[in-house]
């Protein structure tokens, strides 16, 4: 009943100037605020990335050819460099823990059907691959083990190619033609849309997979084969490149490393080009949670530093009360306030005008993520080409708003209250009653 | 006999940089329960310090200073603010109300900081404004009453706690005559009622209202009269005698609008 009353009397007395009490409360509002949105935002980046990186299999080992640096690479002929089948051979049939592999080539091509054209990317590779990179059909089959090792042209296709080529029809059965190597292939199936994984090898930008053709890997090497050759400039480059990638599936997520190790050595032994990298998902799965945490350190600070930059707007509009109201201290000592209820009736301001900012920035920082994804469908509807040159993180943010940062923000809220107030307050208790009444305003 | 206030030898030095002030050299006088006493003197002549050792604002140098039965001369700063809100009624020259608080509530403020709020004590500080003669204006700010009313107010709030004595410094100072003279009517009335008074003025007029006249000089007491019963009533006669108003008066009638930064 007292501490309503004296929580009454704040209010009212905050009241008397509430322009004043409402831009001090607007700069805890933007503390608390910005610890929510930037934490979310924050949270937001590293579960994409962490879902990028789980989407690669943390049981996953990938061993990449990367193309050695033009110097390396004769200025003449054809270079053959990057993991070979011989090697997928090896690795297969000596490491025990590599519980499955699947040889993966990938080369660019155009994919023509009547009279529409796109650029994208054929993938060799065996049936166990939809498996292993958590593909999902959506109609028709996957490549089958008979077709690959039948050598049949067949392909399925990813379901943003399959909409831009046939949009008006079912790709199934469609012949899709490869005019550089005047081939067509057959599809047999369309996958489901997929998410972006996360980058490996040289590139930062996440992989994409909207513009993926797959077709056996037997199939690809006869009708294609490992060398390819560029005409540019006047002079032919060619490489010989039998396999991209391997991706390697050990038994038990314990062994992944050691696994990879094993990789490693034996791909250095074997070859002395450089011409190989080995990515483990999940020490980039470690990594990015390292990162979050760094990340979240990082923005913490920031959102501390803005809310100490409101409690020192709090302490100094209480200390403007104070002295504005020293002639009403003196009234209530005089009239039997003890220090401890000046003290009291000060923190009291203060924390009203804390806690209001802190519950209005809570209630602003839940409203983030439609904030954010409005914001983002409108610079997309209204500025394409702007949000296009965007970073990829910032196109596909989505923040994640951190349960545990509402508790934390409120309680903070309250803290910077009483902290900031309690300078002032105490300033205001120990004044003596007699001059605070003869004191004129 | 019980006295509403007791001083026995009291002495009161500052120390201002180097120098001591006196302000009071060994002041001894007793105040009877419903007394009504007005104390005189020239400034620096000590009266301001006496008020703030009576009102309990401040602690002796020396001597004894009872309140009652409460020997308050050694007390804590805590105990003094559970005096002053339990034991002392205050009544100031600038009525000193709380600008955010309604005329019950600035009345209610020594309860509250004896930690007594309830019905029981809301309905006495309505019988309180009521006795002032501010039933009507129970819910009204002190920047929508003039002077008097103000006045009024603080006088109610000085007997919210039923206290030994009513302290009232220059009470009438910043009120026109007419004002002055239904304030010091009230006061009659309550010490009629059996209230102690102890004024702090200068005006010899509002001086010989009181029962006795205590007069202070360089820090001593220099006389301590009795008034003539006679001459009070007389006094108090004359100043219901009706007044020429002035412009400048009847402007100090209106509510004062203080503005609000």
């Amino acid at each position: 009943m007292l501490f309503l009353r004296t929580l009454n009397l704040g209010v009212k007395s905050l009241l008397l100037h509430p322009l004043r009490s409402l831009l001090t409360v607007l700069g805890i509002f933007i503390g608390v605020a910005s610890v929510i949105w930037l934490l979310a935002i924050s949270e937001g980046i590293s579960l994409e990335a962490q879902r990028q990186i789980e989407s690669l299999g943390a049981d996953t080992i990938m061993i990449r050819s990367v193309k050695p640096p033009n110097e390396k690479m004769a200025t003449q002929g054809v270079t053959p460099y990057g993991l070979t089948r011989e090697e997928y051979e090896m690795l297969v049939s000596t490491i025990p823990t590599i519980k499955s592999a699947i040889p993966i080539r990938e080369i660019r091509r155009q994919f023509q059907y009547e009279s529409r054209t796109i650029d994208g990317r054929m993938v060799g590779c065996t049936p166990e691959y939809a498996e292993v990179t958590r593909l999902v059909i959506d109609r028709g089959h996957f490549i089958t083990e008979a077709e690959n090792f039948n050598t049949v042209n067949v392909c399925v296709i990813a379901a943003k190619l399959a909409a831009k080529l046939f949009p008006y029809e079912d790709a199934i059965g469609k012949r899709v033609y490869v005019p550089e190597n005047t081939d067509f292939y057959t599809v047999v199936g369309v996958l489901k849309d997929r998410g972006a994984s996360a980058a490996i090898g040289g590139s930062m930008d996440s992989q994409d997979f909207s513009n993926d053709i797959y077709v056996p890997i037997k199939t690809l090497q006869l009708r294609i084969g490992d060398v390819v050759v560029r005409n540019s400039g006047g002079t032919r480059e060619g490489e010989m490149l039998e396999l991209n990638q391997i991706t390697a599936r050990v038994d038990n997520v314990a062994n992944v490393r050691s696994t990879a190790a094993i990789i490693t050595n034996a791909l250095a032994s074997h070859d002395f080009m450089e011409d190989v990298a080995v990515v483990v998902p999940l020490e980039l799965l470690e990594q990015a949670r390292t990162t979050r945490l760094m990340f979240m350190v990082f923005m913490g600070l920031v959102a501390a530093i803005s809310l100490l930059v409101g409690g020192i707007g709090i302490m100094n509009i209480m200390l403007a009360t104070v002295t504005e109201r020293t002639r009403e201290i003196g009234i209530r000592r005089a009239l039997g306030a003890k220090q401890a209820d000046i003290v009291l009736q000060f923190l009291v301001e203060a924390a009203v005008l804390s806690v209001v900012g802190g519950v209005v920035g809570i209630l602003a920082g839940l409203f983030c993520t439609p904030v954010v994804i409005q914001a983002k469908w409108f610079a997309s509807e209204y500025y394409p080409t702007i949000f296009k040159s965007l970073p990829e993180v910032v196109r596909n943010l989505t923040p994640a708003i951190v349960p545990e940062s509402i508790p934390i923000a409120f309680f903070i809220s309250i803290f910077i209250g009483i902290v900031f107030g309690l300078f002032p307050a105490i300033r205001a208790a120990k004044m003596n009653p007699i001059d605070a009444l003869r004191h004129s305003n | 006999m019980i006295h509403a206030c007791s001083i026995r030898n009291l002495k009161k030095e500052y120390v201002l940089k180097s120098e001591t002030v006196r302000a009071l050299r060994g002041v001894s006088f007793d105040v009877p329960e419903g007394d009504y006493v007005a104390i005189m003197g020239p400034s620096g002549s000590g009266k301001s310090t006496l008020l703030n050792l009576l009102g309990c604002l401040d602690k002796p140098s020396s001597g004894e200073l009872l309140l009652g039965k409460d020997n308050v001369a050694h007390m804590s700063d805590n105990q003094l603010a559970e005096i002053r809100s339990r034991r002392i009624g205050f009544v100031f020259q600038s009525y000193n109300l709380i600008q955010q608080l309604t005329v019950v509530e600035n009345i209610e403020v020594p309860l509250y900081y004896q930690g007594r709020l309830g019905a029981k004590e809301r309905k006495r500080c309505i019988e309180l404004a009521e006795r002032v003669g501010l039933g009507e204006r129970l819910t009204h700010r002190p920047t929508q009453l003039s002077g008097g009313q103000q006045q009024r107010v603080a006088i109610a709030r000085s007997l919210v706690n039923d206290p030994y004595f009513i302290l009232a410094d220059e009470a009438t100072g910043n009120l026109d005559s007419k004002t002055t003279a239904e304030i010091l009517a009230l006061f009659d009335e309550l010490n009629d009622e059996g209230r102690t008074i102890i004024m702090v003025t200068h005006e010899d007029d509002v001086a010989a209202r009181a029962k006795r006249v205590v007069r202070l000089r360089d820090g001593l007491l220099q006389s301590d009269v009795m008034n003539d019963p006679l001459a009070r009533k007389a006094a108090a006669a004359h100043a219901l005698d009706p007044v020429v108003e002035t412009a400048d008066e009847q402007a100090m009638h209106q509510p004062t609008t203080a503005p609000a930064n």
